[in-house]
């Protein structure tokens, strides 16, 4: 069974083989960031100002014994060794510290508002892609500049707005934040994927094939998304992150109890260990996204 | 196309210039405060108006022009500036150096720009002075913000170094310092200025959405940033259009830099 599956498909398993050794590359760069991510998170909470200070050795109604068992606490991560151990354990065990400013633990916090988060930007970035890639593909295949020049204009024209301007129109005209992310991500879809498409366009196979006749549509579905369609995959790893960095301003000002209104709170409120730790998850979201748009664009490209 | 990247270097240099002049073209300080006028609608004496608390708006305008468009651009030297040794000296190099710095290079493009900002920013003290407040915010951005530019000028750096006029001062016996500095470095300009230009509106945006969350230039020094936090007070903009101006401005200056970038010089 085995030969005749390698008889038929000779390719099938050096290509299985290849994907699975950029998978396993992906997957170590993607536990190294997240070990370098956490020890960079404890330096940098170790070493900001205010790290030996503790506002509650100020409270009057703690007894000198209550003080005293703070500070003993705070001596342990005095030696740095101690201190990155602990951090990266609870790390590993899902402890993400707590929120002093929310009176919570930032794991509970981070359950809660994740799915906000991920509903957000899940409809944002398909709206965007749509919008985007609506965009780009009318202003390529109908070549008119009237067109070419309003599309282009529109698109600067939102880059040039900071996402925090869109988050308060959102929330002046009580429309959905979905739809900031959307108009957020849309130019960078457009511009980027425009470029691609017109450099498709302009390949010998694509100029033969609509100088024999081929339709506008046949010549791009057939000849041109194949072409540009893994590098518009890779595309897609970054616009998760513009997504992700769009959110603190949007759930901020329009008030949605997602991980950017966390991460700007905590901000606002020092809670450096909840701030450091939910920037290194999200860190690892977006390199996990990073690397599926990745392989995929990889094994699309080798099927091309 | 011409043109209008000619127009659009006129405005920024017609704006630059006004901003330059702030001291000689307001009619008050970013602080002063007109206490018998608080929200009053722009007149001959105060063109667009003042404040809840009675500052000339026309003149905070001025003043926090110059702080955004005179710092971004510094602060996008101070990345360029870093990228072109960090990528510059990495695709130089080669080996397992700059796969060791492209990784690191990687590591920050994953980070999303705001989130990193925002912790960095919260790490740093956040009761400063205004002046303090400018130097972090606009240092933040300038030590931050190499990545992007790191990995282009790592690219050119590396296809300089396996040119023909590279082996050729090698098989001189010139010394690699000396390569890099006078053979490599020269090439590398045009990599440099356009990631120069595009990291200004960048900045210039980084900054004025940290303004409005709260985490930029603090009060009373204006920047474009804080001037745009006037937006959120919704009951007013429908009543005073005028409160648009800053964002206007803005708007206008960073699709003008984006103008004057060549398009061939734009990342695909």
């Amino acid at each position: 069974m085995h030969r005749r599956f390698r008889a038929v498909f000779p390719d099938a398993q050096l290509k299985g083989a290849h994907v699975l050794k950029r998978a396993s590359k992906h997957l170590v760069k993607l536990v190294t960031t997240a070990l370098l991510g956490g020890l960079l998170g404890a330096t940098l909470v170790r070493f900001a100002p205010g790290f030996d200070v503790d506002v509650r050795e100020l409270d009057p109604r703690l007894s000198s014994l209550s003080v005293e068992e703070l500070r003993q606490q705070r001596r342990a991560d005095d030696n740095l060794t101690h201190f990155y151990g602990r951090y990266i354990l609870n790390l590993v065990h899902g402890d993400l510290g707590f929120s002093h400013s929310l009176n919570q633990p930032a794991r509970k916090l981070f359950a809660q508002r994740l799915p906000v988060t991920l509903r957000e930007i899940g409809v944002g970035l398909l709206l965007g892609w749509l919008l985007g890639l609506g965009l780009a593909t009318s202003v390529v295949v109908l070549r008119a500049w009237p067109v070419d020049l309003l599309a282009s204009g529109l698109s600067a024209t939102l880059l040039s707005i900071p996402a925090a301007v869109f988050a308060l129109t959102f929330v002046f005209l009580r429309a959905p934040a979905d739809l900031a992310i959307a108009l957020i991500v849309m130019p960078k879809i457009f511009s980027y994927s425009r470029n691609l498409l017109r450099r498709s366009y302009s390949l010998p196979h694509v100029l033969t094939a609509r100088s024999k006749g081929l339709s506008e549509i046949r010549v791009f579905l057939w000849h041109v998304v194949p072409t540009s369609g893994p590098q518009l995959l890779a595309l897609l790893g970054i616009s998760v992150s513009v997504a992700f960095s769009a959110t603190i301003p949007v759930e901020a000002l329009c008030d949605l109890p997602g991980i950017g209104q966390l991460a700007w709170q905590a901000a606002l409120g020092r809670d450096l260990i909840v701030l450091v730790n939910v920037t290194v998850l999200i860190t690892l979201m977006t390199v996990a996204a990073n690397t599926v748009s990745d392989l995929l664009a990889h094994s699309l490209t080798r099927e091309a | 196309m011409k043109v209008a990247r000619a127009v659009a270097l006129a405005f920024l240099l017609a704006i630059g210039s006004v901003s330059l002049l702030a001291n000689l073209l307001a009619p008050a300080t970013y602080a002063e405060q007109f206490r018998e006028l608080p929200n009053a609608p722009p007149s001959s004496r105060h063109l667009l108006g003042t404040d809840d608390l009675g500052r000339d708006r026309f003149s905070r305008l001025l003043y926090g022009t110059r702080v955004s468009l005179l710092l971004a651009p510094v602060a996008a030297l101070s990345s360029t500036i870093l990228a072109a040794l960090i990528g510059g000296v990495a695709g130089y190099l080669g080996g397992r150096i700059e796969t060791a710095a492209m990784w690191i290079t990687d590591l920050f493009l994953s980070l999303p720009w705001l989130f990193l900002l925002v912790a960095v920013r919260a790490l740093l003290p956040l009761n400063v002075s205004p002046q303090v407040s400018v130097i972090i915010t606009f240092g933040m951005l300038g030590v931050l913000g190499w990545a992007g530019a790191a990995r282009v000028v790592c690219a050119s750096s590396r296809s300089a170094r396996d040119s023909d006029f590279a082996l050729l001062a090698r098989a001189s016996g010139v010394k690699p310092a000396r390569l890099f500095a006078r053979h490599i470095l020269p090439n590398l300009t045009p990599a440099l200025l356009a990631q120069f230009w595009i990291s200004i509106p960048v900045f210039i945006l980084a900054e004025a959405n940290l303004g409005v969350l709260g985490l930029g230039v603090a009060e009373p020094l204006p920047s474009w940033g804080s001037l745009l936090r006037e937006l959120e007070n919704y009951a007013a903009i429908g009543r005073q259009p005028w409160l648009f101006v800053p964002l206007l401005l803005l708007v206008a200056v960073v699709t003008c830099f984006q103008l004057v970038l060549p398009k061939a010089e734009l990342p695909a």
